[in-house]
């Protein structure tokens, strides 16, 4: 799955990567913060859109990023076993 | 309707403490266990240096700090250096941003708005710098915003200049901003003004602004748990 940089406020067409709180190989949860922009006053930290595995991390810190691009690309799965009934 | 907002009003309350505070009510409001939530309060003296910071931004030697007793804190917060201290009324929102446009600089925006109606009940016409965020009486801030977020839930938020010692914004660029100065409400006025009245004109203003109800929601044990005060 790809987390690409979502909107973060009118007229912000890009901003800096700041810090990855993840690293490649890293399990995270939805909702987790994943990385951390930074745009005039404000750092957004990007949150997990589901539970996973961080596959692949697209942009470096420090980085200049569109709304819009990917991130980095996740590994939906689920931490537990199947357990099927 | 407007939706219900608590707030707690800290006094002066260590940068630390106020920092996990910050940070445990952050994971309380993504995890939806909390309303949106207010924090007032000052700080001892301390510069803290956001993102977009450096520590080349102190122009005085350690000694100096050491000697003011004033700490320095490397944080995650948008812009550059700024003072906190006494007589200034520093406030940390922690909203669900989602449900206030969901947009970074109409936030800030919004902060600012706080306190352009709380200067103009006091007389003092203040606005907006074209690129450069918070509050200004002319050339000279008043009040600082900076702000970070996590899961669309906001922290860190604003340090407003009621009547704090003017010499610590001396110390540093302040920030970042060379060729523009700082000033405080009781400069303005040539008056003090109590600390009590800010507080009251400022979370008047901050309801209309978000459209929230405010309350008090905390009991002095609740708070005395959470910041150990």
């Amino acid at each position: 799955m790809e987390v690409k940089l979502p909107f973060l406020a009118e007229g912000v067409e890009e901003c800096t990567v700041t810090y990855w709180h993840v690293a490649e190989g890293d399990t995270v949860e939805e909702g987790d913060d994943l990385v951390e922009m930074q745009t005039s006053k404000a750092i957004f930290n990007v949150p997990s859109p589901a539970g996973g595995t961080i596959k692949e991390i697209l942009a470096g810190e420090g980085d200049v990023v569109k709304v819009g691009d990917i991130l980095c690309n996740i590994e939906i799965g689920f931490k537990g076993a199947w357990i099927l009934s | 309707m407007p939706r219900q907002c608590r707030i707690m009003y800290l006094g002066l309350c260590d940068y630390v403490k106020a920092y996990a505070l910050q940070k445990r009510l952050v994971k309380e409001r993504i995890a939806g266990k909390i309303p949106d939530t207010l924090l007032l309060l000052s700080h001892p003296p301390v510069y803290t240096i956001g993102r977009g910071g450096t520590r080349e931004h102190i122009l005085v030697p350690g000694e100096v700090l050491e000697r003011e007793g004033i700490k320095v804190y490397e944080i995650d917060r948008g812009g550059d250096i700024a003072y906190h201290g006494p007589g200034q009324l520093v406030g940390y929102p922690i909203m669900n941003l989602r449900r206030h446009g969901s947009d970074l600089h109409k936030l800030l925006r919004m902060y600012e708005e706080v306190f352009i109606r709380v200067l103009a009940e006091y007389g003092v016409e203040a606005g907006r710098l074209d690129r450069y965020p918070g509050v200004w009486a002319s050339y000279d801030k008043i009040c600082a915003v900076g702000i970070g977020v996590s899961n669309w839930v906001s922290y860190h938020g604003w340090a407003f200049n009621i009547n704090p010692d003017m010499k610590y914004f001396s110390f540093i660029i302040h920030c970042g901003i060379r060729d523009k100065g700082v000033t405080s409400l009781a400069r303005l006025l040539g008056r003090d003004v109590p600390d009590c009245e800010i507080v009251k004109a400022v979370a008047g203003h901050f309801g209309d602004v978000f459209n929230l109800q405010l309350e008090t929601g905390y009991s002095a044990a609740e708070l005395s748990e959470a910041v150990g005060i």
